[in-house]
């Protein structure tokens, strides 16, 4: 299994989750992590670096020869109104949420295919469905992915390949750190469940999506907490 | 650089490998003359894809080359680079040659 941006919050947690299970999980982020697993390798790289992630993508396939899980999990947000949001990053957002999901769902695509089986989990967001004010970029970014998840689901489902996309609530990471209070209740509270999410919620959806009696499924996007 | 008679090898390994990946289809045969795409062709448009993709992984296992054979050159050449195994060999010759 391949989990993106491993480094912290949602990532971290998903690589004990399934090396914990068994899983050979590899990861990957700019930076280093602070753990240790037994079955966890790491790579540091940026994901919307072709030549890296390719580099990345010859070792796996010499150390394991196959990949059976991708979890495109790495992804940057940036509270800003629009008339205030640098080129910079915007370009930033575009070049990590899209390129760098695009080139991990083509790389990996391609060492799932020789054995006529892969799961792909891409990572959406309740931002784009809310349309969530002071988030244009992000959320833009995030709807490039679903439909990126959906046209893969029929390009790779020949293939034995199912593309889906977890869309999570405001989860206490990092990411949301710099989202004034009340908007965060404000954004809560438009979901049919108002409370914040948590890892669990969206380990269970991959879950679910990575299962073996899953193959009849794809091209989705499940949104949590009732959104 | 590889000569053309290794990269003919290399797209040799490659329909093995292909065969291998695709039980239940009528298997393609390592010839130079195989004609792999477009009237006559052995492979529809999805077999294509996986044969390019197998064969750029082939190429890189063997050369340490990474090349990409679908770009947009390769769709807007008149005579198609992937109508034959030959053909093929001929355009990743030309492209190692390049990179060189
Ligand atoms: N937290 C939420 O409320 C929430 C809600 C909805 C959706 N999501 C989605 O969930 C995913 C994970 O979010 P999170 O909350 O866990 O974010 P986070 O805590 O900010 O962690 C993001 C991870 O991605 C890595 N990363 C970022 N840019 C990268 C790049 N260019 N190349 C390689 N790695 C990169 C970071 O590592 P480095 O900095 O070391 O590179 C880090 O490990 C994202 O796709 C996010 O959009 C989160």
């Amino acid at each position: 299994m391949l989990i993106t941006g491993t480094s912290r919050g949602i990532g971290a947690f998903l690589s004990g989750y399934y090396a914990e299970k068994g899983y050979q999980v590899f990861g990957c982020s700019r930076g280093p992590v602070d753990f240790e697993l037994e079955n966890y390798r790491h790579f540091c790289l940026d994901i919307s670096d072709e030549k890296q992630v390719l580099a990345m993508f010859t070792d796996i396939r010499k150390a394991c020869g196959r990949l059976d899980v991708l979890i495109n999990n790495a992804g940057i947000a940036s509270m800003n109104h629009v008339l205030l949001t640098p080129y910079a990053t915007a370009r930033g957002i575009v070049d990590t949420n899209i390129i760098g999901t695009f080139l991990f769902c083509r790389e990996a695509a391609k060492l799932m295919q020789r054995h006529n089986f892969g799961r792909i989990v891409n990572f959406a967001t309740v931002a784009t469905p809310l349309k969530l004010e002071g988030e244009a970029m992000y959320a833009a970014s995030k709807a490039a992915v679903v439909s990126l998840t959906q046209v893969l689901a029929r390009e790779l489902a020949p293939l034995g390949i199912t593309v889906n996309a977890v869309g999570p609530t405001p989860v206490k990471t990092d990411l949301i750190r710099s989202v004034p209070r009340e908007k965060m209740e404000a954004l809560i509270s438009r979901q049919a469940i108002p409370r914040f999410g948590n890892m669990e919620d969206i380990a269970n959806v991959i879950d679910f999506f990575i299962s073996p009696e899953s193959d009849f499924i794809t091209g989705q996007v499940l949104y949590l907490g009732g959104v | 650089m590889a000569d053309r008679e290794k990269i003919l090898n290399i797209l040799f390994s490659a329909i093995d490998d292909f065969n291998e990946i695709r039980p239940g289809e009528a298997p393609i045969s390592k010839s130079k003359d195989t004609i792999l795409f477009g009237s006559g062709g052995v492979l529809d448009s999805m077999g294509l894809v996986t044969f390019i993709v197998t064969s750029e992984q082939k190429i890189a296992e063997e050369t340490g080359i990474s090349i990409t054979l679908a770009d947009e050159r390769a769709m807007s050449l008149r005579n198609s680079p992937f109508r034959t195994v030959g053909t093929l060999a001929d355009y990743i010759h030309m492209l190692m040659a390049e990179q060189e």
